[in-house]
């Protein structure tokens, strides 16, 4: 959910709001969750696979890691819901493991480039000058890249991990929030309440934190949720070629990359349900990501 | 005539011909399909020349349709009607007899008068002369082969006249004859490479990786590497019975599943390139899709530790890993049970054969009590494997790493790709590794040669030395008498496996999956399809 | 005129900036190419020769610098695994790459657009959720998996579509070259039936892709049709009693889609990087699936040919764009 601190900039456009709508920052939410009912929905299913992040080791009914604890390649069944795969491993428990890793990957990468990039598009925006000049040249060469082929390069020169995705995830990532918050510090670096804080005898450094990086989070934020959907999808591409996390540890992509050559040969499941649980939560995070846009800047309502 | 009719008319007459054309196209297509063999493979040829810097194994068969060479071998039927090559019994290609000399040290070829390149040039002497000397002078590969046979210098390469040449050995080598068969030993039209040679590339190396100077069986009609291979039987080939598919489209696709999808749908002939769960289903479903298997001779699964450093240079940890392997959950759940398990032999050979299984079996006292004995605490380390071979390797891994971990080595596992693996290998620093080796000529000693000899060659992964094991090696090459020659065998196994640097887990299957109506198969040491000898019958009932 | 020049000249530093990425990111590929040339059985002192040979025992400067003499040449450097000079392969096989992600905008585009102004003229009505579920729903699966279940249903199971052997039926040869595209050639050559051909195999590949964007377009679409269509000029040509045809069509459309030509230059990036997994699926011969057999090879002059090829060919789009705005909105023209 999103984080809005209390600066006094977004507390004068709360009490503008309150004002001008009669209702509260609560009842405006209700409001729009009322208006799209999958954005309810997607807050349900996000706060499940949160969930089963966090508890997923526990409740999984096998050792994601073991093999043999059935027959290989068994259909759904009684004692294995979602079937075993290859190595007689069972797919419900690592499809229920794989959620944490999946959703490390994806907040690590997307927590950093926000973070790292928020930082240097403000100082971009506010302070100008070469900074700016430099900072936007590096941004327009890193987006001229199409991302996959970026982070296939990344991955492929850094060498397979967890942590190497999560760094091409989070390079690719990058010119965006830079560029954004570079627009909306810059928008605002001359308005009134700086002036006020700046008189106020605010360093830089203040100004900067307190002030103009919380009002540029707001657009940003949108962006947050789409961008965790689409680290997983990235590092089920990378799977896919042979970039992926390496074996034996339970993630959706590779479990999906793995289980497509069994589709032919008729063994379905293996790739189905990790498919189906990857394809809900990306479908969650998008479905996020559309409410949260709703709810925060109505005017770019999608 | 009115303007209707007329119109209507004009439009008949103007569709005819493209109605006419549509239908001879179509029967062409027909009569295409009849003569036409598609193979569909993960990947294929890099190159069309076998002596080029990087050649992959795919090229290796263009080399052998494309191209001839002095003898080639016979064919031999197994009990289960299943053709393979005869490695005992060298048979005329391009040279129609040979006589050895008095003393053994030489050979004279007598070739045939009639054979022509493909561009109608005459094979002459001179042309064997200039591609054996290729063969040494290009480096790489193909000399460390004809080095395996004796063949080092092209001094040993003489033109006698017009259709003879002479080979000198500079020893005795049983395996200098064989070696004259092999693809790397084919032979180019002179002639037509010396056109396209130049100062700097007297070899015409640049000029032959996308055109061929050949006189075998099959042309190559277009190639566009990483996409697809055209060969068109050469109607003047004379070095043998001319094949009976005119066409062969060799075509690239890199998904398995596809390639399923396609076999089983008709829509290919032919692929080698399967996991195998595929084979062993196939296999299980007889009448849809053929498969011919056979062990790949003279080749092992193994897991090699490095002897040059700890914890595995003690032969304690290594037996104890031995007895801690799960072979048959591997054989199992990797191989699908494609090949010959290579646990619950003996580590006191009572024959010569090879591969023959090791003693070791799954024994996980056993192996914690050595583990003991060896003094090495817990270990933790990195278990390394291919990508190209990630079908069988990663399961195997998995399987090897659960294993371990239950007598306190703890492993990582490291996924390597293609370049990085090849200079890891040359390296030697991997400490515990999966990989798979196989040498084309079908002698145990000359897979020691290469494994477990200490002149450390790159496929002596382990780095093992032992002088006990070279002076065996060394006798077994050069043996005059078979009981002496299997009695050096055998101790050299027994050696092998008390050493136990490598742990051979699986003789891998030649696995070959195709139409019902394809027969003439034949397996060969390099393990890449003959279509020389393959036929392709009337079409079967298709989906 | 001199808008266009500038934007040109904008776009130097850029292309110089993208060819030193893509030259550290090769070099950084792990991997020793000169072991993997040497062959089997390279010795040490084999591989260092092949290793003089390429060249790669140099300083980075010094390599950079040939690079970038040898690229002002016009010489993308030599594939050491088929010792294709790079330049030649990727022109090759650019087209087959082309033509996949042009047809795949085409089919996008003419799914997306419609089904976008459907959802605005109906706003928060169930064509506007059954949009917005199905385009997220096609965004939300990796794209390997789309096609290889494309593939499955399609071809293996319902045997509609046509075998995913790659650009053309083996039996048939490809027509002669004029652009690359066979669709377009066989078309220039008169070919109905080669056309029929080639558009097929076209089917799945193009179908895997375009699912995958048909997101961001639709939802661009109906977002800046649902503000247009909020506007004032709109009402008043409604009030003048114009049809709701015209009134889509001549005023609304051509306003709104606008801001979709700009999504257009991200649906491209998208599909560009994307067409690297399709290639691999479908056996489609282009750069991509070239550049992922060099990438495990660490074979690295392609995959430099690659990225290069792909950044610029972006950069050049955008370009294009950002001149088709100048050209169609006047106030871009007139404003600066």
């Amino acid at each position: 959910m999103p984080n809005l601190l209390p600066a006094r900039a977004t507390q004068q456009r709360l009490a503008i709001k309150k004002v001008a709508s009669g209702k509260s920052f609560w009842g405006h939410a209700r409001y729009v969750l009322s208006d799209n009912p999958f954005t309810l929905v997607a807050a349900g299913l996000f706060t499940l696979f949160v969930l089963m992040a966090v508890i997923g080791p526990w409740i999984a009914p096998y050792d994601p890691l073991a093999t043999n604890v059935g027959p290989t390649l068994q259909p759904p069944s009684a004692s294995h819901w979602f079937g075993t795969d290859s190595l007689g491993r069972d797919i419900l428990s690592r499809v229920v493991v794989a959620t944490r890793i999946d959703f490390v990957i994806a907040l690590s990468a997307v927590l950093a480039s926000f973070v790292i990039g928020g930082l240097i598009g403000a100082c971009a925006g506010y302070f100008g000058g070469w900074l700016d000049r430099i900072v936007i040249r590096l941004t327009d060469m890193v987006m001229s890249f199409p991302l996959f082929v970026l982070a296939m390069g990344i991955v492929a020169a850094l060498g397979n991990s967890v942590f190497n995705i999560i760094i091409a995830t989070a390079v690719v990532n990058l010119p965006f929030y830079i560029r954004v918050a570079r627009t909306e510090v810059n928008v605002r670096r001359e308005a009134g309440f700086v002036e006020a804080a700046r008189l106020a005898g605010n360093g830089d450094a203040r100004i900067l934190l307190l002030h103009l990086i919380p009002n540029a989070m707001p657009p940003m934020m949108v962006q947050v949720s789409l961008n965790m959907g689409w680290a997983i999808l990235n590092a089920a591409g990378l799977s896919f070629i042979g970039l992926g996390v390496s074996p034996p540890a339970a993630e959706w992509g590779i479990m999906v990359a793995e289980g497509a050559t069994y589709i032919i040969s008729g063994e379905w499941w293996v790739a189905l349900f990790p498919g189906a649980v990857l394809m809900l939560a990306v479908f969650t995070f998008n479905l996020l990501g559309d409410g949260l846009r709703d709810l925060i800047d109505p005017r770019r309502r999608t | 005539m009115t303007s209707l009719k007329r119109r209507s008319l004009l439009k008949a007459a103007s569709l005819t011909p493209v109605a006419a054309s549509a239908l001879a196209v179509g029967e062409a297509a027909a009569q295409d399909r009849k003569d036409t063999l598609i193979m569909a493979n993960e990947f294929g040829p890099n190159m069309l020349d076998i002596h080029g810097l990087g050649a992959n194994r795919p090229s290796y068969g263009v080399a052998w349709n494309v191209y001839d060479r002095l003898m080639t071998y016979g064919r031999k039927k197994l009990p289960d009607g299943s053709m393979m090559y005869d490695y005992s019994k060298l048979e005329p290609e391009l040279a129609e007899r040979w006589k050895m000399d008095a003393d053994g040290m030489g050979v004279t070829f007598y070739l045939r008068k009639n054979a022509k390149f493909h561009d109608g040039t005459p094979v002459t002497a001179a042309d064997v002369k200039w591609s054996l000397d290729r063969a040494l002078g290009m480096g790489g590969f193909p000399t460390f082969q004809m080095k395996a046979g004796s063949l080092e210098d092209p001094s040993q390469f003489k033109v006698v006249d017009d259709h003879t040449v002479h080979v000198k050995f500079v020893r005795k080598d049983k395996l200098s004859m064989p070696d004259l068969g092999v693809p790397v030993a084919s032979i180019y039209n002179s002639q037509l490479a010396k056109k396209h040679a130049t100062e700097k590339d007297p070899w015409a190396a640049e000029w032959l990786k996308n055109n061929t100077a050949g006189g075998g069986a099959y042309k190559v009609a277009s190639f566009k590497p990483g996409q697809e291979l055209v060969l068109e039987r050469y109607d003047d080939w004379k070095s043998g019975p001319l094949p009976k598919i005119k066409r062969i489209i060799q075509r690239d696709i890199p998904s398995a599943g596809n390639r399923r999808a396609l076999l089983l749908r008709g829509d290919i002939d032919m692929t080698y390139s399967l996991p195998p769960k595929d084979f062993a289903d196939f296999a299980g479903d007889k009448g849809k899709i053929k498969v011919t298997s056979l062990p790949v001779e003279n080749a092992l699964f193994y897991l090699g530790m490095n002897t040059t450093k700890p914890p595995f240079n003690n032969v304690k940890v290594r037996q104890a890993v031995a007895y801690a392997l799960p072979y048959d959950k591997i054989f199992d759940s990797a191989f699908y049970g494609r090949g010959i398990k290579q646990s619950g032999g003996t580590n006191d050979p009572k024959t010569p054969a090879w591969p023959q299984p090791h003693g070791y079996k799954t024994d996980l006292a056993r192996a914690k009590q050595l583990m003991a004995e060896s003094g090495i605490g817990p270990i933790e380390t990195v278990l390394s494997y291919d990508l190209g071979s990630a079908t069988v390797g990663e399961p195997t891994a998995i399987l090897v790493q659960e294993a371990l971990a239950q007598i306190g080595i703890k492993l990582t596992l490291n996924k390597v790709p293609g370049a990085t693996w090849r200079a890891a290998l040359l390296k030697k620093d991997m400490p515990i590794i999966l990989n798979r080796f196989g040498g084309w000529l079908n002698y145990p000693e000359y897979f020691f040669f290469w494994c477990y000899h200490s002149q450390d060659a790159v496929f002596n992964t382990m780095s093992y030395k032992n002088p006990t094991l070279d002076k065996l090696i060394t006798n077994a090459r050069f043996a005059e008498s078979k009981p002496l020659y299997d009695g050096m065998v055998k101790d050299m196994i027994k050696l092998a496996y008390e050493e136990v640097p490598r742990i051979p887990l699986v003789q891998p299957m030649m696995d070959v999956a195709m139409q019902p109506n394809i027969t003439g198969y034949t397996y060969w040491f390099h393990l890449e399809p003959d279509y020389r000898q393959l036929v392709k019958g009337a079409n079967p009932a298709a989906a | 005129m001199l808008l266009i020049a500038k934007r040109l000249a904008g776009a130097l530093p850029n292309l110089f900036g993208i060819v030193l990425i893509t030259f550290l990111l090769t070099r950084a590929l792990p991997g020793d190419p000169a072991a993997f040339f040497a062959g089997g059985a390279g010795s040490q002192e084999a591989v260092e020769q092949v290793r003089e040979k390429l060249g790669l025992n140099r300083s980075l400067p010094e390599q950079f610098w040939i690079y970038v003499k040898d690229l002002a040449r016009g010489d993308l450097g030599q594939a050491l695994s088929t010792g294709q000079p790079v330049g030649a392969e990727i022109l090759s096989r650019l087209p087959a790459s082309l033509e996949l992600v042009l047809a795949s905008l085409l089919f996008s585009v003419s799914i997306a657009i419609p089904l976008g102004i459907a959802a605005a003229r109906r706003p928060n009505s169930w064509i506007d959720h059954a949009c917005r579920l199905v385009t997220t729903a096609g965004v939300s699966l990796p794209t390997f998996f789309t096609g290889l279940l494309l593939a499955y249903v399609f071809y293996f199971v319902l045997g509609w579509a046509p075998s995913p052997i790659g650009r053309l039926d083996p039996y048939l040869s490809p027509p002669a070259t004029v652009t690359g595209l066979y669709t377009l050639d066989a078309l220039i050559a008169g070919d109905v039936k080669l056309f029929f051909a080639a558009l097929r195999q076209m089917v799945l590949p193009v179908l895997t892709l375009g699912i995958f964007v048909l997101a961001p377009l639709a939802r661009m679409t109906r977002a800046s049709m649902l503000s247009v269509l909020s506007a004032d000029f709109i009402r008043t040509a409604r009030a003048s009693g114009l049809s709701t045809t015209s009134v889509l069509v001549r005023y609304a459309l051509r306003n709104a889609l606008l801001p979709v030509v700009t999504t257009l230059g991200m649906v491209f990036s998208f599909l560009l990087g994307m067409s690297v997994i399709v290639e691999k699926v479908f056996a489609w011969p282009g750069v991509g699936s070239f550049a992922l057999e060099a990438l495990v090879a660490s074979d690295y002059a392609p995959v430099q040919g690659f990225v290069l090829t792909m950044a610029v060919l972006y950069t050049l789009l955008n370009l294009a764009i950002d001149l088709l705005y100048v050209v169609i909105d006047p106030r871009v023209r007139l404003g600066s």
